[in-house]
């Protein structure tokens, strides 16, 4: 498998702009031009969301979050796509994407109310244009499909991105998302974070070939970028919304990253790979090349670092604050929104449980 | 105006309600050209065109899945399922998407889709192509289900699907298509009965007959030949099955005193396992006779030549009375 792997990919299907080291790389195909503020605000979100991302992690060891899916060592593929996405641009995401939801304005403490069990969402979808966090694998591909499509027909220029992972893509929904997109020439990019690890089951698994490569077989074009790479995630991530905004239909992205952390907090990677191949992975950490980069041109100092850092610690102690401090939801929420139109018989199981419940409440009062 | 068959009072419909809402669109697959294979969406590409009416690659949950963006974005897809067998690819997106969105967004996202699935037997039809699949949905929080018997409801039911703001599944009598009505395509929808409302289709004193879809006719038929024995039969259409019409039905039932549910599908856990648990709670000390159910054996759909034994008819439906009114 591996040697299949080699004849089938190289070095030469990778974009990278920045290499591990904080070297900067011209693309032929993805030119990039971005200031010295840019390159600065882009360290400052990697920077953040992992803070964030710790500080949840913390949470939920701490007994506050039910689980927590942490986004180590995705910090750039999310960051970077997310950042090439315009204001009108709808994003569908699966439950891993903070940093996409850092790029829309959503509030990191936002995010942990699914997490924390208080309710399934905590954005407004069209608010953002974010939706919701989707659970079952690869679910969302085809809602943004289908939402690409209503784009089409309302004559906009905004585009879809659609986050999967490699798991993911042997799910048939994820290939049915890129059939109905191919079929009707839906803007939509599908971004799919390959983090080599679907719980733990490797990419072997899912796979006989670079998963960049199937976006071929469905007729349209597919790229494979160092997810660990913002800058090439941001300029790769650009042209694919350009080029389905330009009414050219899909476009793959396989950002080619590595789930640093478990698969969430409930699982042990231990059981299933080696120590050595998050070390090497660590080797390419996503923001380590960002601040060599920064640091060797002269495009930030140390008192650049400790601000962020500073910004970080104030942001974790507000996420913390707004952890603990969430309102506990009222039981009776439980029967909300069920319908639109309302239904009868909720409405009668509610009055039985209100009354029910009021019941106790009177006992008490007696007691 | 002279009588319709239930598929042409379908299209009438769906053709009022592409005409009324811009946003109403019809997908799924030979949906177009074809008009279905039952004719249903028959020259409504030809006159809305492709956006509109679209045929889609032969996947049911990219169907559905596809729909749920639109929905997103504003629109209001009515998608069908061709047969009743095929909508489990889709069912995942029913079941965890379709019916949850709203629930989940707190009602950000409202999911206003109509699923149209043809269903039941009787056709001869080769397996999956035959089935009652009705409980399935109605279990789920989050749908809505309704099933049509006759034309003139065919007409203004889907209509009411389409403007209703909750997914509806949609279950229509296949094997009564053919069968015509007169239709009321004068009264607003607005003064029509409501979509999640039960109908007595024929009144009676001695025992009420519940059923919905293709058995309201197969209940008909009963009363009248129970009528020439003497034996006066309410017939109810159930119509809604989630949420179910509770005081049209119970008002029946008290008024008889006694009940039996007809239905296509199994009786394990189906419908008829519903409605004769809540009769009996909200009827107990009007009951001559408790809720009896003719409904379909345990097993698959049989092969069609045996079908008849599988599905209930006249004579099972009498047989059943005639124990409810023994006791």
């Amino acid at each position: 498998m591996t040697a299949d792997h080699g004849a089938l990919t190289s070095e030469r299907d990778l974009v990278q702009l920045l290499t591990p080291e904080g070297e900067r790389l011209e693309h032929p195909d993805y030119p990039l031009e971005i200031s010295q503020a840019e390159l600065r605000s882009l360290y400052r979100d990697l920077a953040l969301v992992r803070r964030f991302d710790t500080e949840a992690t913390a949470l939920q060891r701490q007994g506050e979050l039910g689980i927590w899916a942490s986004l180590l060592g995705q910090e750039a593929a999310q960051i970077g796509s997310g950042r090439a996405l315009l204001p009108g641009d709808m994003a569908f995401p699966t439950y891993r994407e903070h940093g996409v939801a850092w790029c829309r304005g959503i509030g990191p403490e936002n995010l942990l109310q699914l997490f924390r069990g208080v309710n399934f969402g905590g954005w407004d979808p069209k608010e953002h244009n974010f939706a919701l966090y989707t659970i079952v694998i690869g679910a969302q591909t085809l809602h943004a499909t289908g939402y690409a499509m209503g784009m089409q027909r309302d004559g906009s220029e905004d585009a879809v991105i659609a986050y999967f992972g490699d798991g993911a893509s042997s799910e048939g929904d994820v290939n049915e998302a890129f059939i109905f997109a191919a079929s009707y020439n839906a803007p939509v990019v599908f971004f799919l974070q390959n983090n080599q690890w679907a719980i733990s089951v490797p990419e072997e698994r899912q796979s006989r070939i670079p998963l960049f490569r199937r976006a071929h077989g469905f007729g349209f074009p597919g790229v494979r970028v160092d997810g660990n790479d913002v800058l090439a995630c941001l300029a790769v991530t650009r042209k694919a919304l350009q080029y389905a905004r330009e009414g050219q239909g899909p476009f793959l992205v396989e950002a080619f990253t590595y789930r640093m952390g478990a698969h969430t907090t409930s699982d042990d990677p231990t059981r299933y790979r080696l120590a050595s191949e998050l070390e090497n992975w660590k080797l390419r950490d996503p923001i380590e090349r960002v601040k060599a980069y920064l640091s060797r041109n002269g495009l930030a100092d140390a008192a650049f670092y400790e601000s962020i850092e500073a910004e970080g610690a104030e942001l974790a102690a507000r996420v913390r604050t707004a952890c603990l401090t969430m309102p506990e939801p009222k039981p009776s929420f439980i029967f909300e929104q069920v319908y639109a139109g309302g239904s009868p018989l909720v409405d009668e199981e509610r009055a039985a449980f209100d009354e029910y419940m009021a019941g106790y409440e009177s006992a008490e009062v007696g007691h | 105006m002279a009588p319709v068959a239930i598929a042409r009072a379908l299209n009438m419909g769906l053709r009022k309600a592409l005409e009324s809402d811009p946003k109403v669109i019809i997908m799924g697959e030979d949906v177009g050209k074809l008009g279905g294979v039952f004719r249903v969406t028959d020259g409504l590409q030809k006159d809305f065109g492709e956006d509109r009416v679209m045929d889609t690659p032969l996947a049911e949950s990219g169907i559905i899945g596809t729909a749920i963006g639109l929905a997103m974005r504003g629109y209001r897809p009515i998608c069908e399922i061709q047969f009743d067998g095929f909508v489990f690819p889709a069912y995942d997106q029913i079941v965890s998407q379709v019916a949850k969105l709203h629930y989940r967004s707190q009602g950000l996202v409202p999911i206003p889709m109509v699923i149209r699935i043809p269903f039941g037997g009787g056709i001869g039809a080769v397996e999956h192509h035959s089935e009652s699949p009705e409980a399935l949905f109605a279990h789920v929080a989050g749908l809505k289900v309704v099933a049509c018997s006759n034309a003139a409801d065919a007409y203004t039911m889907i209509q009411q699907a389409v403007i209703s703001n909750d997914p509806i599944i949609f279950f229509e009598p296949k094997r009564r298509y053919w069968e015509k009505a007169e239709l009321d395509v004068d009264t607003p929808l607005t003064q029509a009965v409501p979509l999640h409302a039960a109908r007595v289709v024929r009144p009676g004193r001695h025992l009420t007959l519940l059923a919905y879809g293709p058995m309201v006719k197969t209940c008909l038929d009963a009363a009248k030949v129970a009528a020439d024995e003497g034996h006066e039969l309410e017939v109810v259409d159930v119509r809604s099955l989630s949420p179910i019409d509770w005081p049209t039905i119970t008002d029946s039932v008290r008024h008889t005193g006694r009940c039996v549910v007809v239905h296509e599908a199994q009786k394990f856990l189906g419908m008829g396992a519903e409605l004769a648990a809540r009769i009996t709670e909200l009827c107990f000390y009007e009951l001559q006779a408790p809720v009896l159910r003719v409904g379909g054996y345990p097993i698959p759909y049989p092969p069609s030549r045996l079908e008849e034994h599988f599905l209930p008819d006249l004579d099972r439906v009498l047989d059943t009375v005639d124990r409810s009114l023994s006791f």
